[in-house]
């Protein structure tokens, strides 16, 4: 009998009860609508919201004018207006505010708000946009560089003096969209104390709360941001969700009453930032013995219009540009560039599909050069147990477990065979048959990104039920339900005991975001923590009465067992003799990661204080005379340190695959005909996918306290480049390009 | 006058004629509280808005109240029984680990159930080609699939 998976909130999720923003209701609800322009760039010379103030139903137009707080916000840096004032500088760019009875009134009022404007030359090409005659974005800071980030390791003249090949490649990569399938919604009001609460369908509750505060003008105390169920996020609502919640309360605060605002698809597709679209030149030298003997490169990444996390994004690009191997020399300049075109921010991976992309490719164009195979050209320049990494990092502290990855993926999919039977070209028929793998290690958590820290209050009823409280966020991953199968591990108590309470950004403290793949690891690390910490405070109470030292007191199956297991309470037991000799079995952990490093200078650094290792493959079938391409078969082995839930566990596998495969052959926002709606912008139907298997490998790391690391985003890293790889092995073509297409 | 009717989850509902001209999905959520149809697109390409009528699945934010007059509207409030216990296709997404953020799960379920009273031991290719218009981010489908699967058995009798 196959194990059962659950999750907490999957009752309510099956059944349609659960409550998702757009689904609450308050007494005299408003409702706001976003006003758009049709410019790109322009100087806003005056918005006239007379006439549309006058329609029906119209309570307010809000414009820039109206914000009390900051005009603009920004994680990184403050350029993001919450409402355009004196630029338009993108098209999703919002003017106004209309505020109305209802939605279809605000909707209907929202086209007279009117604009004048004088239009300004757009800048749409991020390697013109850094020549020194461009038009300027942001006056205020001279140019249009985002941030630059760079490696120097080694000596890249004595790299290429001894390289007996160079190979040279350019890759670009596309602008693609998260498509979560719940668009924005926020919902806010003010309450009596004169806190602004605010619901809303966000991944980032702490942020969110940041950008509603400096909109409004108050200390981060006057806002309160609850979590409600939220319909997907993959990286994507973090700026676009915490502005839309932002101008909600920014409504509420201006009308007085509670107001919603929830997006269409062709808001949130017009205004949403997305992934990076990115330019990529390498270099890479080759030695006859196989060995990679230098890499240079230089990465442009397309920011579009606004900061958001650009610098974050491009520096784990940059960290690890060579992909998942030993290089001695490496030069690698990174720069991150403002356009006019729509922002680009944080997408699961960030910053480490594009170029897993080009290095998952470059590794194969260099066995080729060497004449060896694929795998073998990985296998001798792939990192290993106490190798350094290109920012001089080594990797000591946890399994190093790549060759392990590549062999479990290679044995689940037949790899051997199967490349003897890859067309490269030649086919009887039109239909040509590839088999492609890649893979990757990376940086788990911020790394030197930012802060990285997590907090987990755990608060045992006197009935011995348990509230556990952790600074994370359910993005639809089961981030909860993980939370509460490492507290029931950690206490050795049944899963029934623990309810998981979605704390509020004021009662717990700022853990940082739920992104970067880290839920699991800082959140779990914050419930070992405080978990530990409740049984020493219960082995201390309960030492008498179980006639022991508390350090030798065990929490196992329900029981508390004293020295040698003579005297034992059960868990009811214990936590009764807590209240009765007024004890709180109450505890609040945190978890703070590991030190990390990083030299800008250089490109030097204990760059994250754990890595992951992970490789897929896919077969496919190509029809050379249609291009259409078939995929048969995906297999996939990701380290995670330790399973947690396997069933979530596939269920992040298969849902990275399936995105993969997206950026890898149909997803592809073009810039000059962006699509406004689903019918235009393909992301991968069930149709499109073929069956896919998922290998969990478990290395426990030591540096994690529940000694799992994460597996969110690794899983969205490589479809791609193994799609490009397999296209490779069925046709003898390189695609370079995303998406992959073959021109027929 | 003709006063007309519709029948949601089992129970006959009378129909103002405001009603009508609003969408299925809009008068479901806004006048019922049926708030499990969930709106992804607008433009029926998503599949969250899905919804039967007359065990058809259909997308209710393109499809007018009118069209659901004298017919049998389910939604996936109405699939679990009265005292809340599952239908076999829900318990087979909890137990296959079908569910993650939930948006397209309504939506899913009913197309599923739709295509399982019609074909009960489907091969699996079978159930991703009906689960073609249902768009999910989160799962790769693959868990989804296992889960209607799963539950084709109980559609057997």
């Amino acid at each position: 009998m196959k194990k059962k998976a659950w999750r907490n909130d999957a009752y309510a999720k099956v059944t349609g009860i659960a409550r998702y923003t757009d689904d609450l209701k308050v007494t005299g609800l408003l409702h706001g609508v976003p006003v758009y322009t049709d410019d790109i760039h322009s100087k806003i010379i005056a918005v006239d919201t007379a006439k549309a103030a006058k329609k029906p139903g119209v309570v307010a137009v809000i414009t820039a004018d109206d914000i009390p707080g900051a005009v603009k916000f920004g994680q990184i840096n403050p350029d993001y207006p919450i409402l355009a004032q004196e630029k338009i500088c993108t098209s999703g760019d919002v003017i106004a505010v209309v505020v109305a009875k209802t939605r279809d009134q605000a909707v209907a009022a929202a086209e007279y708000v009117e604009i004048k404007t004088e239009k300004l030359p757009p800048v749409l090409d991020p390697e013109k946009a850094l020549e020194k005659d461009s038009p300027v974005i942001h006056e205020q800071i001279g140019n249009n560089l985002v941030n630059y980030h760079c490696i120097r390791r080694g000596d890249l003249e004595r790299g290429e003096k001894e390289s007996d090949f160079i190979i040279e490649q350019e890759f670009e990569t596309s602008r693609i969209e998260h498509s979560y399938l719940e668009p924005e919604s926020a919902l806010c009001f003010q309450r009596p104390d004169g806190v602004m609460e605010v619901y809303g369908s966000m991944q980032h509750p702490f942020s969110t709360r940041r950008f509603v505060a400096s909109t409004l003008g108050v200390p981060l105390s006057g806002v309160e941001v609850r979590s409600v169920p939220m319909g997907g996020g993959f990286g994507g609502k973090d700026d676009t969700a915490a502005i839309v919640c932002a101008r909600a309360a920014l409504a509420a605060k201006v009308t007085g009453k509670p107001v919603k605002i929830t997006y269409d698809r062709e808001w949130s597709f017009r205004e949403s930032y997305k992934r990076h679209p990115y330019r990529m030149k390498y270099r890479m030298g080759l030695k006859k013995s196989g060995r990679i003997s230098f890499v240079e490169c230089r990465l442009i990444a397309d920011g579009g219009a606004y900061c958001s996390v650009t610098p974050w994004v491009t520096w784990r690009s940059t960290v690890q540009c060579c992909g998942p191997y030993s290089v001695p020399n490496v030069k690698c300049d990174t720069y991150g560039v403002y356009t006019n075109n729509i922002f680009c921010g944080a997408m699961r991976g960030f910053g480490s599909p594009q170029t897993c992309f080009s290095s998952e490719q470059l590794i194969e164009i260099a066995a080729e050069k060497l004449g060896i195979s694929e795998i073998e050209m990985r296998r001798i320049n792939m990192l290993k147990q106490n190798s350094e990494t290109i920012t001089g990092q080594r990797l000591d502290t946890h399994t190093v477990s790549l060759e392990q990855v590549l062999d479990r993926v290679m044995k689940e999919i037949n790899y051997d065979k199967k490349r003897k039977e890859c067309s490269f070209g030649k086919a009887k028929g039109d239909e040509l048959y590839g088999i492609g793998l890649a893979m990757s290690y990376r940086g788990m958590s911020l790394g030197a990104e930012g802060i990285d820290f997590n907090s987990a209050i755990i608060n045992v009823q006197n009935d011995g039920s348990i509230l556990l409280e952790v600074a994370v966020h359910e993005n639809g991953q089961g981030a909860e339900t993980t939370m509460m199968k490492i507290l029931a591990a950690e206490l050795s108590i049944d899963l029934k005991r623990i309810r998981y309470r979605q704390p509020s950004t004021s009662n717990i403290p700022d853990g940082g975001t739920t992104v970067a793949s880290r839920g699991t690891l800082m959140g779990g690390g914050a419930v070992v923590i405080a978990a530990r910490k409740l049984k020493e405070k219960m082995a201390e109470v309960l030492a008498e009465d179980l006639q022991s030292q508390a350090e030798d007191i065990v929490f196992e199956k329900e029981m508390i067992y004293g020295t040698e297991r003579k005297k034992m309470l059960t868990f009811d037991e214990g936590v009764k003799i807590m209240f009765n000799r007024q004890e709180y079995p109450y505890s609040f952990g945190v978890f703070q990661g590991p030190k990390v490093s990083w030299d800008e200078k250089t490109g030097k650094g204990n760059a994250y204080f754990t890595w992951v290792y992970g490789c897929q493959a896919v077969e496919l079938k190509v029809n050379r005379k249609t291009g259409k391409i078939t995929l048969l078969n995906m297999a996939a082995a990701h380290d995670v340190g330790k399973a947690v839930d396997f069933e979530m566990l596939k269920g992040q596998f298969f849902g990275g695959m399936a995105m993969g495969t997206g950026y890898g052959i149909l997803e592809d926002w073009k810039e000059d005909s962006p699509p406004t709606n689903f019918h235009q912008y393909k992301i991968a139907r069930s149709i499109d996918l073929p069956e896919m298997t998922a290998v969990v490998i478990e290395n426990r790391d030591p540096l994690s306290p529940s000694g799992a690391k994460g597996i969110g985003e690794p899983t969205n890293e490589l479809m791609a480049p193994a799609i490009a790889n397999a296209l490779y092995a069925a046709t003898g073509k390189r695609f370079t390009k995303l998406p992959v297409k073959l021109e027929v | 006058m003709k006063i007309n009717y519709t029948t949601v989850n089992g129970k006959k509902i009378r129909l103002k004629k405001a009603d009508l001209e609003s969408t299925i999905l809009v008068w479901l959520r806004e006048e019922l509280d049926l708030t499990g149809v969930k709106n992804g697109c607008g433009i029926g390409v998503c599949g969250s808005c899905t919804i039967l009528i007359d065990n058809q699945p259909v997308r209710a934010c393109r499809l007018k109240v009118e069209k659901a007059v004298s017919k049998e509207i389910l939604t996936i409030e109405g699939l679990a029984k009265e005292d809340g216990s599952l239908h076999p296709l829900q318990q087979a997404f909890i137990d296959c680990g079908a569910v993650q953020c939930g948006f397209c799960t309504p939506g899913m379920i009913l197309t599923a159930h739709a295509f399982l009273l019609k074909n009960s031991s489907p091969e699996r290719k079978e159930v991703r080609k009906a689960l073609a218009g249902n768009l999910c981010r989160c799962t790769g489908y693959q868990q989804i699939i296992d889960a209607v699967m799963e539950a084709a058995k109980h559609y057997q009798s």
